[in-house]
């Protein structure tokens, strides 16, 4: 077996296991949040049977929507893409499709504007006005997400992520140097952000004024918000192993074989468990912002960012 | 104590009418209702005053049928010219001078000419299309964009719509179209006996049962003259207080989940679920219907203290921990004032006019019963989200004392106290000036719902139906202080505000 053909092998398994976790990893999420203020919760497969329910409903889409099922495929378009392309199981790259930091941004940056076209396209005042927000969000936190990649960068040398996480796990001593820490702390603030968490959006919301995310598919319904919200999911799973494999990169394949795959899948699983289960603590803890101070957030991780690539500079 | 609340009744012309109520309010009395009465050969406006320590003053105005206006009060009273466009919608009469005379209870598709509460009024007029645009006024300039809201939302909530006018997220106007709900409340009311109308009291308002049902039954009762022991008066004081309970308490985790601090929120709906249960088990219903009679107070288990003790120290402690928070607090404080001119104005009730400095409170201004000597209201300067927060959770404490200190005496007698109406109690409120249709018997009752002030006017029918009755409920008045304090507010903070407000869409549209 040539080694693309395992490699290309290798990413349809990471794809699938993203797949199928993915409304797990939000079932996850709103479980352990329910548990922790006292509720009973929905179990974690309601997002799966949510997606069911929604698989078999036709979508309804209002005269003048022009792209119509279009922007919710290429969403997930988008996410799937960028699930393929980070490094989350190996660190092997396919040589056609380079899994470079600027790539990875681009791809993000597709899906950000699919969902904002989205909002926009459905005509009302609420779609536009999230889209607008989103866009407000977006503005600020692809910046943040390049420049503290960026950093982690500077020492291996190459913005290939694949490369990235396989030096730290080479020099697993560079995983708590200060750039790394400021700059892992950064990625997180704006993940938060991108995937529209508390304390700057809420998931949970029914006010249609104070919604970001909520408010672009507002007016989804059937399949097209079945596709949404699983590419949104996905998306968020995505972004969360890349931190998860930046912060701790154990487990992720460098030299092939069955069992180490195996391991790998098991502790992706699991840190990207443990990272979700950590943000629905910690969500309880928290209000959300008013929307005007969310930019002095996101602000702050940019500066955290900032900070880490001057700090890779100096020690290197 | 009845004897001293019944109104004082002046006959005036539309000469003096304005004259008289400008001296009124000048004198710090408050337009507690307007209602227009369709008697046998002309229409009568009934202008009712109230002030606290003192019994209801009413200007009865009457005008003939077919020259129906009246002067209007709009220069020298808010709520007065919103009385009169409600009137206007109903009946016909216009308000002659009304600076602002648009429709407001009347919907687009209303047939031309139709006035419901008309005696004469097709029950189901030919309804057309709602082909009236509703006249919003339209914000222009450079970025101003409307962000229509409602009346159906992505939330169970009652209709409303809101029409935003914007810039980026500022609110530069608001205007609330509501009315969504009209059942014609007051004229079901008509021809029921007063027995029957209870049951339809408590229905509202869902929130409000014990509020609704009290107020119509203490009309009833200064109508009929009949007397209410000490002991009942107390039952009911108890079950006025378990409402605003379990009514605050949901607010409070309401307000804190807007924010989305939901932890506060699934705690506070625990405490609400034990005080609808306990409800059950003192009323036999869980928003407490059934527990308020013509005459009386009904309870079929006694107030469990220990319970209501321990939900008031669990919100406090719940309050605590919200406010604990700096991000709950930083968006609570300084969102969506509303200041104390403004409220006074506005004529608002309740906690939003306690949490605007006003202390108006029936339970103080119109008691029917006797209150510990330490009962102050619940006041805070600031008029913001955190000011009305912090009123409810202070009334929390207050009702779960006030209850303690009257279920003595809401226990101490017979359990079924059904006293049944006699329809044959001779009138006992001698009418000044007669005229040719004056109502043999009326009264008001005045209580305060956990809304806020609640008034009620019912007039009887020689064979002791209802002829006429006359629901004012606090979120009538309260509603445009909503818009009033999103000056300055923005967009994504208007959940928030509206939740702190809660003013019913029902009550305020009969």
């Amino acid at each position: 077996m040539s080694a693309t053909v395992t490699t290309m092998l290798l990413v349809a398994v990471q794809c699938g296991l993203l797949l199928a976790l993915a409304p797990v990893r939000v079932g996850l999420m709103r479980q352990v949040r329910a548990r922790l203020e006292g509720r009973a919760g929905a179990g974690v497969l309601q997002p799966w049977r949510d997606l069911a329910k929604l698989a078999r409903k036709e979508p309804l889409r209002a005269p003048g929507v022009r792209f119509g099922g279009a922007l919710p495929v290429l969403l997930m378009g988008a996410s799937l893409l960028l699930v393929a392309l980070l490094p989350l199981l190996q660190t092997a790259t396919l040589v056609a499709v380079p899994d470079d930091l600027f790539v990875v941004v681009s791809v993000l940056l597709l899906g950000t504007v699919a969902i904002a076209l989205l909002g926009l396209d459905s005509g009302t005042a609420f779609g536009g006005m999230g889209a607008s927000r989103h866009m407000t969000v977006a503005a600020l936190v692809e910046p943040t997400i390049l420049v503290a990649v960026y950093a982690l960068s500077i020492p291996v040398g190459t913005s290939n992520l694949s490369a990235i996480v396989s030096a730290r796990l080479d020099h697993p001593a560079t995983v708590v140097a200060p750039v790394s820490l400021l700059a892992l702390v950064a990625l997180f603030i704006v993940v938060i952000a991108e995937t529209g968490r508390l304390p700057v959006d809420n998931p949970s919301t029914h006010l249609e004024l104070t919604m970001i995310h909520e408010a672009m598919i507002l007016e989804s319904s059937g399949r097209d918000l079945g596709w949404v919200e699983y590419a949104s999911w996905l998306r968020l799973g995505a972004l969360l192993a890349l931190v998860a494999n930046l912060a701790a990169p154990w487990g992720v394949v460098q030299h092939l074989h069955v069992l180490a795959v195996l391991i790998a899948m098991v502790a992706l699983v699991l840190k990207v468990a443990v990272l979700g289960a950590a943000i629905a603590s910690g969500e309880v803890f928290l209000a959300k912002l008013r929307l005007f101070r969310v930019p002095e957030l996101l602000a702050g991780s940019f500066v955290l960012a900032f900070l880490a690539v001057t700090a890779s500079y100096l020690t290197v | 104590m009845t004897a001293d609340r019944e109104p004082t009744v002046r006959e005036v012309t539309r000469d003096d009418l304005v004259g008289r109520a400008d001296v009124l309010l000048e004198a710090r009395w408050r337009l507690a209702l307007v209602a227009a009465h369709e008697d046998r050969h002309d229409f009568r406006i009934v202008y009712t005053f109230l002030r606290p320590g003192h019994p209801p003053c009413e200007l009865w105005l009457r005008v003939p049928r077919d020259d129906a206006w009246v002067p209007t009060l709009a220069g020298i009273s808010y709520s007065g010219g919103r009385f009169e466009r409600e009137v206007r919608d109903l009946y016909g009469i216009r308000p002659e001078g009304h600076p602002l005379p648009r429709r407001m209870v009347r919907h687009g598709h209303w047939p031309t000419g139709y006035y419901p509460m008309l005696r004469d009024a097709d029950p189901e007029p030919h309804f057309d299309a709602d082909v009236g645009s509703y006249p919003f006024i339209q914000v222009g300039g450079d970025g101003v964009y409307e962000i229509p809201v409602g009346p159906v939302h992505a939330g169970l909530i009652e209709p409303g719509h809101f029409r935003f006018s914007v810039v980026g997220e500022t609110i530069v106007r608001m205007k609330a179209r509501l009315w969504f709900l009209h059942r014609g409340v007051e004229k079901l009311f008509e021809g029921k006996t007063p027995q029957d109308g209870i049951a339809l009291a408590e229905r509202i308002s869902g929130d409000t049962a014990v509020g609704h049902a009290l107020a119509y039954a203490m009309a009833v009762e200064q109508a009929l003259g009949m007397q209410v022991t000490h002991e009942e008066r107390a039952r009911r004081a108890v079950l006025l207080e378990l409402e605003r309970l379990h009514n605050h308490v949901s607010d409070i985790g309401a307000i804190v989940n807007d924010v989305g601090f939901g932890i506060i929120h699934a705690h506070t709906q625990g405490l609400r679920e034990q005080l609808l249960r306990h409800n059950q088990h003192v009323t036999g219903h869980r928003l407490l219907r059934g527990g308020i009679t013509i005459g009386g107070a009904h309870f079929v288990g006694d107030p469990d203290l220990d319970l209501i003790a321990e939900v008031s120290r669990s919100t406090a402690e719940l309050v605590d921990l919200a406010l604990s928070n700096h991000g709950v607090r930083d968006r609570l404080t300084g969102t969506a004032i509303l200041d104390a001119e403004q409220a006074y104005l506005l004529g608002t009730l309740g906690y939003v006019a306690r949490a605007s400095t006003l202390p108006i409170d029936a339970r103080l201004d119109h008691p029917f019963v006797d209150l510990p000597c330490a009962f102050v209201p619940a006041t805070q300067a600031n008029g913001d989200v955190l000011a009305r927060f912090l009123v409810r959770a202070e009334e929390v404490a207050t009702s779960a004392t006030l209850i303690a200190s009257w279920a003595d005496a809401a226990t101490r007698t017979s359990r079924l106290a059904d006293m049944p109406v006699d329809a044959a109690v001779p009138s006992a409120v001698a009418i000044s000036g007669g005229g040719d249709s004056a109502p043999d018997r009326f009264g008001l009752g005045v209580v305060e719902a956990w809304r806020g002030t609640l008034v009620h006017r019912v007039e009887l029918a020689p064979d002791g139906t209802l002829s006429r009755v006359k629901v004012v409920d606090p979120s009538y008045v309260n509603w445009p202080a909503v818009p009033v304090a999103l000056a300055d507010t923005i967009v994504p903070d208007f959940p928030l505000a509206n939740k702190s407000f809660n003013q019913s869409y029902a009550g305020n549209d009969l």
